[in-house]
């Protein structure tokens, strides 16, 4: 078995032509498992974790609204107390139908989206249909077991995923553990350390039939309470116009919300809490008002 | 002690590809046709689950005729070719070209030293920036590859059917005048039958897709349903020759 993962100069070898496994995963364990995030040689003895060196992404939320879901996560990357990236992008999309956020060290949770983006085609390509949301949901919940060794190293993964489910013709959301248990959440859920301060705002904002814009409205919410609190999450970033990166999954489809109208959406939460505190001092200055 | 019979090189070789070719001549025709926006493929397929025509990567399909097992198995391998090579570098840097020689290694090996050559002809092909860009490369069941211009036509009658669509294609023709093209030319009538004999397939019988350079990611597309009567409805149909 060759461990060189790059492609072979002459007949196709066996791996290729095995004939039963639609999964790109699979494939990848048996001809080329040094290319697979968690199947690679055991660390050394160090320190990664993200106060000393490996950039760690944080919120993430989502939301469930009339007809899909709407996924955002925030911009900012963090290295302990130091701000790693301003423009980090932490939603994407799976596949046409479902969107997946990510949440810990950034660096093997970039490439567990790659291989899970292209686990979700592969088996589209191999299969000429696509797989069940409960499939995709599981399919990631094994990629991220896979991860367990690393994530007992402090190196952890935590995805957010949220699909439409075209047989129910609803959108569902899933959360994750490191050791790749996989639960199903309603109505809301967030992730990564402004988690706890975006749920608290998801839970007084979210209610049932919410429509897409409504729902794009509360995520930003959700986001800028977690960037309140959180240090490591970052708010909309006015100056240079970095907007959180939000996606509405819905029958139609995976759609990036574009930064004009985000621009717009942004402003008007930003201008009512401008308003809400300018009230505040009012009424300090004189109570009767 | 008894001798194994002297059976010449070039004789063996000749019965393999006699008997390849015998098998591959059975099968119907696909026929690959570029247009203004991308390559089209079309042959007559009534499963709507055995595809002859797939989506390989990005950019890049696949059409084969022959033995289903044999082509199938040929896809799934080039699939994950495909995305092993984008996932270990780039997936701009996934191309035709090197699919092509992986096939054309793994055709020619099995040709020459196994009992049996495999009785498939293939297609890759890939749609680049224009018209100019695009390629297409056919292989055949020895290892063969040939970079084709414009169109191939494969499988059963494939020479004769090559002559027609010659005879009335020309660059840069739009999406339906090349898919009725085709179907005319996938409907010919047997080798010294009569032309009142040519048959009109009904668009529900038909497996047409089209790599369309004008999409963003994932150029494939497969057509059917509406989709395919109307183009294959609409436009004045190519005068015949």
């Amino acid at each position: 078995m060759p461990t060189d993962p790059l492609i072979p100069a002459g007949r196709l070898p066996g791996a290729f032509t095995t004939p039963g496994s639609s999964s790109f995963v699979d494939f990848l364990a048996q001809h080329a498992p040094d290319l697979l995030p968690g199947r690679r040689a055991p660390l050394p003895v160090g320190d990664v974790s993200p106060g000393a060196g490996a950039p760690h992404a944080t919120t993430i939320v989502a939301l469930s609204f009339a007809g899909g879901v709407v996924m955002a996560g925030d911009r900012r990357a963090t290295m302990g107390s130091q701000i790693a990236s301003r423009d980090i992008e932490k939603v994407f999309p799976a596949d046409e139908y479902s969107a997946v956020g990510i949440a810990g060290t950034a660096g093997l949770a970039v490439e567990l989206v790659r291989l899970f983006q292209l686990e979700l085609e592969h088996y589209e390509k191999i299969e000429g249909t696509l797989l069940s949301l409960d499939g995709k949901a599981n399919r990631l919940a094994t990629m991220i077991r896979g991860n367990l060794g690393l994530a007992l190293q402090g190196l952890a993964v935590v995805p957010l995923f949220a699909g439409f489910d075209l047989d129910r013709g609803t959108g569902r959301i899933f959360s994750y553990d490191v050791t790749g248990g996989r639960y199903e959440e309603h109505q809301h859920h967030s992730v990564g350390s402004g988690s706890v301060f975006a749920r608290g705002s998801l839970k007084k904002l979210w209610r049932p039939g919410l429509d897409a814009a409504e729902a794009v409205r509360v995520a930003v919410e959700a986001l800028v309470d977690a960037a309140d609190d959180d240090s490591a999450t970052g708010g909309p970033d006015t100056s240079r116009r970095i907007w959180p990166v939000v996606a509405t999954v819905t029958a139609a489809g995976y759609l990036r919300v574009g930064d004009d109208d985000l621009g717009e959406v942004v402003a008007r939460v930003l201008a009512d809490r401008a308003e809400g505190h300018a009230r505040a001092r009012a009424h300090e200055e004189d109570p009767t008002r | 002690m008894s001798m194994p019979f002297y059976v010449s090189p070039e004789q063996l070789m000749k019965d393999r590809a006699d008997y390849a070719r015998k098998g591959i001549a059975r099968g119907r025709s696909v026929v690959v046709l570029a247009y203004e926006d991308g390559i089209a493929f079309a042959t007559e397929n009534p499963s709507r689950a055995l595809h002859k025509v797939s989506e390989i990567y990005d950019r890049i399909a696949f059409a084969a005729v022959g033995k289903y097992n044999e082509f199938e198995n040929l896809r799934v391998a080039g699939v994950r070719y495909a995305d092993l090579r984008g996932y270990s570098y780039d997936r701009r840097d996934v191309n035709a070209r090197g699919l092509a020689n992986a096939y054309a290694q793994t055709l020619g090996t099995v040709f020459t030293t196994e009992s049996k050559p495999l009785e498939v002809e293939i297609v890759v092909a890939e749609v680049g920036q224009d018209a100019a860009t695009d390629q297409i490369y056919r292989l055949s069941y020895d290892g063969s590859v040939a970079d084709e211009r414009g169109f191939v036509v494969m499988g059963g009658q494939a020479e004769r059917l090559r002559e027609e669509v010659a005879g009335s294609w020309t660059p840069g023709m739009p999406l339906a005048e090349v898919l009725q093209l085709a179907v005319r030319v996938l409907g010919a009538p047997a080798d010294g039958a009569d032309e009142d004999d040519r048959r009109v397939i009904p668009a529900a019988q038909l497996e047409v897709a089209v790599l369309d350079r004008t999409r963003p990611r994932r150029a494939f597309r497969r057509l059917s349903g509406v989709v395919l009567e109307d183009l294959l409805g609409s436009a004045a149909a190519p005068d015949l020759p």
